[in-house]
């Protein structure tokens, strides 16, 4: 535990500046994954700059008919929000199944969103790690790698990001405002989270000093009928070990469109394109559901702990359009 | 061969029996109740240890200037420079003695500062080097290197056998192999301590400890102490199962550090991580029972062969397999327990060390069995009942009421009619199944149990013993324990325990502490009652010693059955238990809602077990690699949906004056079992590897 400076940042243009200006600087919010960090030493910023309390606390809709979701808005406080429980339930349902009452009070949406993997190995300073300490080795390759990546991951790194409102909010294509040094700028969903590749200790495509602001969520009316199954060990306070976003439109028994990410698989959250393109214009059937998952884990590659991924993933797709579809009728 | 049972004096029972709320029930949720680390101390010194980065090996340099240059750092100690402590008997407390590492994760050093902060950060600042050696830290039930205990835990013996189990006839015979996870404790309190060491040799600890006097007397010995001049306070403990109920490492660290800074109390608090290596663990195990009977089920042989760990730096020997040598009749029998001496943190007790993951192979066994026979796993019990003690040929004490408590279970459960056939159930995306196992935990009775009676001005008696309360509601059962000795009200009573000062008492461990305390405390009224009467004057006082074994030749056993019902979901494999049951027979219960919290509360660690707990160790490099409550699952709130317990009504004649068996144990026994048994019931797929998580279930075939 090294120690640091605490400033409490009162605009994000100053909070942007001050971090970009030093090195060992970080941002601080809801601080529910950065303070462990602290603590076990697998962070060791030397400035900590506090961006709980900016102006970025709420939820409005804009004129386009999007809505915006302010970084600083607590998990609890969106997961409850009228609107988002309306327009976007699988949104609501992501964040009821992360973590526990206390930690969704302080855990905000910019902040879920750049928590990093639960990999045992990157949280523990004693053993290798690329993400970690980048050249040092991949602990779990080798080891116990249960929750770990069954698509996408490299030889360098096999963890898997942890959110599970990063994962509704692929499936929904949202888009991160981001103001960095350089000025504000939007960067789709989709390419904000990397593979690991040889890089591993870049989760996101983000730089030292940018600041997510907000989370715009489209104006996407199949959300209404969207669901966020997370399968995990036990009943509530885990991590998925594999979960779905779905969202989709069925008319007379086929399916118009859908929306359909996974989490606990990949490095980022895993949006199935491949299974959303083989079910548009099929029939609504639990054949079709799993032609669809199958085709989408072909190119799985489990490890040794975590074949039964694959199989999970499936099913549990074909369960979360099943239970979608069925609702419709 | 003939029986002598004696009936001992009973208690005439007024308080005891009544389910009085915990005394001190306000001052805990209030915050007010002091737990180790919160006694208040003036200018006390933070600790925070050094641990090995090897499993193996040796030390063979400390750079400690950068940590003692830190401002706010009082003192770094290594083995270079500690106190020198005088017995190494205790090999577990023989701490910064030698350079020698015997597992990943020892304590190789300590910062002493004036805040954790700066002490965890000096601590990081440690640069300690290693000559690694190659280390062994994986159990494989296939290695050539097993070895027999001279005697397991509890000074069970490590073998036995009778008659010839592969001769016995067998129309059915079932021969599996089950395993357990290794598990850790993780009580909600972490060990925690504060030490204060004065000059020439007076030492005071506020401990969170199972047993005052017991770490008392470790810590004398390892440090060559007077134990009159060791002190050690607990009034208040979060939680224990067996991990505070002998002095660790960390005790003998916080000593060492309060040597170095005399006068001034070292405060010492383990992190959760740090816990999966300092202060014990279930062992892992592997069992093989092999069951023989008859076409109608009657038992012909027994076999549970046992493999499991220890550490090399100090043996440990669970007792896994001694659940078989008593619990059904057979003519032939045979349990034998190896161990793998590797390098790893020291295994140690466990709530129920033994009967827990021992009962889990042996029970799911039985239902294995019983589904072989067609018969009804109740039943299938019942014709396998002995009549006397199968491994003394003696009889029970209070007599043995299994098949009462499975028989008031399945009433109380609803479990007839019940259609046998797995996997045929179903609501929905969910299969659902019930299961049934029994339980069973000894009654232990420790020596070495004193207690005093004093009469003070108030007209209040005060009930004094070195006792704890580690959550299991001593401040409230001995209480009420010494109002019918004294035959006062409960009120009446000043109890006075969580202190080595005051008369010696046994552990809190084995499920004893109310018949172990309880026999001293009534010994004591009894003795204060016959000097001096029903009008004492005031500052009367006696004291008396609990009696050694007051029930003469018996077995002394408790039992009961656990119900579970299991939801098992179809495309994910995720297993739900709405709802479990367990019926006990434990002799007379002193206090019905303490009694019933504790049954629960061993339920809910055996669906804990059955469901969630397992720690991982990575063999490459020694250490449990999930130590934290993130990555180390106890059931969850969500897990756990109704349970209740019930007992028979009953007195054990010849246990003690209360009548009493103890509950602390028993309750997480048998529960994987019934759970196991349910999923079985549910899905037709039979785990026999703990714990049942979604994707045992989906390799089994699920899906």
């Amino acid at each position: 535990m090294n120690p640091f400076e605490y400033r409490r940042a009162m605009d994000a243009t100053a909070a942007v500046a001050l971090v970009t200006e030093h090195p060992g600087a970080a941002f601080l919010a809801g601080g529910t994954n950065l303070v462990d960090h602290l603590k076990l030493g697998v962070a060791r910023p030397d400035l900590l700059v506090d961006v709980s309390r900016l102006p970025l606390d709420t939820i409005s809709s804009l004129p386009d008919g999007r809505v915006r979701v302010g970084a600083a808005v607590r998990n609890s406080d969106l997961a409850a929000d009228p609107l988002i429980r309306r327009r976007y339930p699988m949104l609501s349902a992501a964040l009821l199944a992360g973590a526990s009452g206390q930690l969704r009070n302080l855990a905000t949406t910019g902040g879920n969103l750049l928590q990093r993997t639960r990999c045992v190995y990157f949280q523990d300073v004693t053993t290798p790690c690329n993400k970690r300490e980048p050249g040092s080795g991949c602990s779990a390759l080798e080891g116990y790698n249960r929750g770990h990546a069954i698509l996408g991951a490299s030889e360098q790194c096999v963890a898997v990001h942890p959110s599970d409102l990063a994962v509704a909010l692929t499936a929904l294509e949202a888009e991160v405002q981001v103001l960095g040094p350089a000025g504000e700028r939007t960067i789709p969903i989709g390419e904000l989270y990397r593979l690991p590749g040889d890089a591993p200790e870049r989760d996101t495509v983000l730089s030292h000093g940018d600041l997510i602001t907000a989370v715009d969520l489209p104006e996407l009316p199949m959300a209404a009928c969207s669901a966020y199954r997370k399968v995990r060990d036990r009943a509530s306070y885990a991590f998925a070990l594999v979960s779905v976003a779905a969202a989709v439109d069925v008319a007379d028994g086929v399916i118009r469109d859908v929306r359909i990410a996974f989490g606990g698989v990949a490095h980022r959250p895993w949006r199935a394109t491949r299974a959303e393109q083989l079910l548009r214009g099929e029939p609504a059937t639990e054949t079709a559901f799993a032609a669809a998952a199958h085709a989408e884990l072909a190119p799985a590659r489990p490890l040794a702990h975590n074949a039964f991924k694959v199989p999970l993933a499936a099913s549990t797709l074909v369960a979360t359009l099943r239970g979608l579809t069925e609702e419709g009728r | 061969m003939t029986t002598e049972l004696v009936t001992v004096d009973l208690l005439h029972f007024h308080a005891i029996g009544v389910p009085l709320e915990r005394a001190d029930g306000t001052i805990k949720v209030t915050g007010r109740a002091p737990y180790a680390f919160e006694h208040p101390v003036t200018e006390p010194v933070y600790l925070h240890p050094v641990q090995a980065t090897v499993a193996r090996g040796r030390v063979t340099g400390a750079d400690t200037a950068a940590a003692r240059a830190l401002p706010g750092v009082i003192a770094v100690l290594t083995h270079e420079n500690a106190p020198r402590m005088v017995s190494g008997d205790d090999p577990e407390l023989w701490v910064l003695q030698s350079t020698e590492i015997a597992f990943r994760g020892q304590f190789v050093g300590a910062v002493l500062a004036e805040t954790l902060e700066v002490a965890r950060h000096a601590a990081d600042l440690v640069r300690m080097e290693y000559e690694n050696l190659p280390h062994d830290a994986e159990l494989d039930p296939r290695r050539d290197d097993l070895y027999a205990p001279d005697v397991l835990n509890a000074g069970y013996p490590t073998d036995t056998a009778e008659g010839d189990v592969d001769a016995a006839p067998a129309a059915v015979t079932i021969d599996r192999t089950y395993r357990t996870p290794m598990e850790h404790n993780n009580p909600m309190e972490p060990h925690a301590v504060i030490a204060l060491w004065a000059e020439p040799g007076e030492l005071l600890l506020y401990d969170s400890s199972q047993g005052v006097h017991r770490v008392r007397g470790a810590l004398a010995t390892a440090f060559g102490l007077d134990p009159g001049r060791v002190r050690v306070v607990s009034p208040y403990v979060g939680g224990g199962f067996g991990s505070k109920g002998s002095a660790h490492a960390h005790h003998a660290l916080a000593v060492l550090a309060a040597q170095a800074v005399p006068g001034r109390p070292v405060k010492f608090a383990l992190t959760r991580q740090q816990m999966f290596s300092q202060v014990g663990y279930r062992t892992p195990t592997v069992q093989h029972v092999r069951l023989s009977a008859t076409a109608d089920g009657r038992l012909t042989a027994i076999s549970h062969e046992v493999v499991e760990q220890t550490a090399r730096l100090k043996e440990f020997a669970e007792q896994t397999a001694v659940c078989s040598r008593m619990m059904y009749t057979a003519p032939n029998r045979r349990t034998s327990h190896r161990l793998a001496r590797l390098d790893v943190p020291v295994p140690a007790w466990m709530r129920a060390p033994g009967e827990a993951p021992g009962m889990f192979a042996a029970e799911v066994a039985m239902d294995e069995l019983a589904v072989a026979c067609g018969l009804d796993p109740i039943e299938l019990r019942a014709r396998n009942e002995p009549g006397t003690d199968p491994v003394t040929g003696r009889p029970w004490s209070g007599g043995r009421h299994l098949v009462e408590c499975l028989r008031e279970g399945a009433r109380r459960f609803g479990w007839d009619p019940r259609d046998p056939t797995p996997g045929v159930r179903r609501d929905g995306e969910w299969l659902v199944g019930t299961g049934v196992a029994a339980s069973t935990y000894p009654r232990h009775l420790l020596p070495g149990n004193r207690a005093t009676v004093r009469y003070t001005p108030d007209g209040r008696y005060s009930v004094l013993i070195g006792a704890v309360d580690i959550g299991t509601g001593t401040w409230t059962t001995l209480a009420q324990i010494a109002a019918d000795a004294l035959e006062v009200p409960v009120g009446a009573v000043a109890l006075e325990i969580g202190d080595s000062d005051l008369p010696q008492a046994s552990v809190a461990g084995g499920s004893s502490g109310m018949s172990s305390w309880g026999s001293a405390v009534v010994a004591a009224a009894r003795a204060f009652r016959a000097r001096y009467g029903e009008g004492p004057p005031v500052g009367a006082e006696a004291s008396a010693e609990a009696p050694a074994e007051p029930g003469g030749d018996f077995a002394a056993d408790s039992f009961g059955a656990q119900f579970a019902e299991v939801r098992v979901n179809a495309d994910t494999g995720e297993v739900r238990v709405p709802r479990m049951l367990g019926v006990f027979s434990a002799g007379k219960i002193i206090n019905p809602r303490t009694a019933r919290s504790q049954f629960i509360g061993g339920m809910i660690m055996g669906l804990s077990a059955a469901l969630h707990e397992e720690s991982v160790l990575d063999p490459r490099f020694g250490h449990v690699v999930n130590h934290d409550f993130a990555d180390y699952h106890i059931a969850a709130c969500a897990d756990v949906v109704d349970i209740d317990a019930a007992w028979l009504e009953e007195v054990d004649p010849h246990a003690n004056p209360m009548g009493s068996r103890g509950i602390g144990e028993i309750g997480i026994v048998g529960a994987p079992a019934a759970i196991a048994n349910a999923v079985h019931h549910a899905t037709g797929i039979r785990v026999r590897d703990l714990p049942i998580t979604p994707d045992r279930l989906l390799t089994h075939g699920l899906l």
